[in-house]
């Protein structure tokens, strides 16, 4: 093992609803729109379905950030879910925002099924953000560094 | 205390109430603990005196399974928990007679310890009726006084108010003790720099040995499965074996709690690491208030919890960044 320091890659984990979301990133794809490899999406039925803990061990396995992405508000597949979601979400951001944790490894954002263009931005724009952060040290399990 | 005493052991006697549940004589001067009576002769041993601090709202959740109606000694801050049980429909009302029992403030041990005082016999000052503004303390090196005001819990020193919000009767007077603002640590931790923030963090909470007590204890925390139990809980039922678990817990337990939290205090008083649990409660319902509108859960028996509730217009999640 070569103790010289690798360039930094950030693992960015991406939420996104079933029914808005994800199929905004299937078109991003079909359009031939860029975002960066290191966002891995993991689909969940409504943006409701994420946990806090489920951020929270994204962080613990080794993320350097998280973003939920789902309907806009009003426009939920299940009426109300993303509304209750946004409200959990601010109140965990801004938790985790109090025990210092770098505001900005978060973010909740609306793509629709029609926005592929607004996925992508939306997507460059935060690798970007997290690559400036760099690393996430104050959330991880020591365990899970590879 | 004797009021108390009398009042209970009428209702035991014109069958009124099956048991009473309140606090008897441990073992040392300053840990009285919760406790059924059943019969006149057991309530001898009955106290209710400064150091009564623990909230019996939460043994209502089995006493409510019981035959027969319970009564239940209950201080203001002990009737936010039962309102809220009341509207989880976790406790029922018609088993409870609930006596109000007045308060003046409770006191907090370790408070007591750290001034150097040990090798405690007797506390003279903490009954409900002592007029007196000092505690005298017996100890083996001699009677030593403390200001009552100096050696109170925290939770105390920002006192919601000494209103009973729920109750059959009230017996005993109570005394203003609020003397600091509620949010006022949340603020001055707000205003840190994230470095400072999380190093304050760290300090603390690398002290929890994850002993569980502030969730057994929390009357919120009644869920019959807990995810911390879950085996697949990533830090069930162990030490805590890095920082992140630590945290995860942590933030976890908090949230689990938010929006029904009464900020009642009882996780920072159990905490035998003496970690101020209550801060990140406090975070939370301070949140809830500033984004959400004013609210206190236990207030009443109906309102909607702000995490099962929304508004069109509520504020998006960036605004964490834009507070500043």
């Amino acid at each position: 093992m070569s103790l010289e320091k690798k360039e930094f890659k950030p693992k960015i984990v991406a939420f996104c609803c079933n029914w808005c979301s994800y199929a905004g990133a299937d078109l991003a794809g079909s359009s031939r729109l860029t975002y960066p490899a290191d966002v891995k999406i993991i689909r969940v039925p409504c943006s409701c379905r994420v946990n806090p803990m489920f951020i929270l061990r994204a962080f613990e396995k080794g993320a350097d950030g998280v973003i939920l992405c789902g309907c806009h508000p009003g426009d939920c597949h299940y009426s109300t879910g993303n509304f209750y979601a946004r409200r959990r979400m601010t109140l965990l951001f801004s938790m985790l925002d109090y025990i210092g944790v770098e505001n900005g490894r978060t973010r909740v954002e609306w793509v629709s099924a029609a926005e592929g263009v607004k996925f992508s931005e939306t997507m460059n724009s935060f690798v970007e953000k997290i690559y400036s952060l760099g690393e996430n040290v104050r959330l991880g399990d020591l365990r899970c560094k590879s | 205390m004797q009021e108390l005493v009398n009042r209970a052991k009428e209702l035991l006697a014109d069958g009124t109430v099956a048991r009473v549940l309140g606090w008897k004589a441990g073992d040392l001067p300053y840990n009285p603990e919760p406790a059924y009576f059943e019969t006149a002769e057991e309530l001898d041993d009955f106290v209710y005196n400064g150091f009564c601090g623990a909230n019996l709202s939460k043994y209502m959740i089995e006493a409510s399974k019981l035959e027969g109606k319970t009564m239940v000694c209950l201080k203001p801050c002990d009737t936010y928990s039962f309102n809220q049980l009341i509207k989880e429909h976790r406790v029922d009302r018609d088993k409870a007679y609930i006596v109000g029992a007045g308060c003046k403030g409770k006191l907090d041990i370790e408070k007591i310890k750290k001034k150097g005082i040990k090798g405690i016999e007797l506390i003279e000052g903490a009954e409900l009726t002592d007029e007196a503004d000092t505690l005298t303390i017996q100890t083996i090196y001699g009677n030593k006084t403390v200001a009552y005001a100096d050696v109170m819990l925290e939770r105390c020193h920002v006192c919601k108010g000494k209103e009973h919000m729920v109750y059959d009767e009230l017996i005993g007077d109570s005394k203003e003790t609020k003397d600091a603002e509620r949010f006022d640590r949340v603020a001055e931790i707000e205003a840190m720099s994230p470095e400072e923030k999380f190093a304050f963090f760290q300090k603390e909470l690398s002290k929890c040995i994850r002993c569980n007590a502030c969730r057994n204890v929390c009357p919120a925390c009644s869920c019959r499965k807990c995810v911390f139990d879950s085996t697949k809980f990533d830090s069930s039922q162990k030490a805590n074996v890095d920082s992140f678990e630590e945290k995860m817990f942590h933030i976890i337990r908090a949230f689990h709690v938010a929006g029904r939290c009464t900020d009642c205090g009882e996780c920072s008083r159990v905490c035998p690491q003496g970690i101020p649990l209550h801060l990140f409660n406090r975070k939370f319902i301070k949140d809830i208030d500033e984004l959400y509108g004013e609210y206190q859960a236990g207030a009443d028996t109906t309102s909607k919890a702000p995490l099962t509730n929304y508004t069109f217009e509520d504020a998006e999640p960036s605004i964490v960044g834009k507070r500043g």
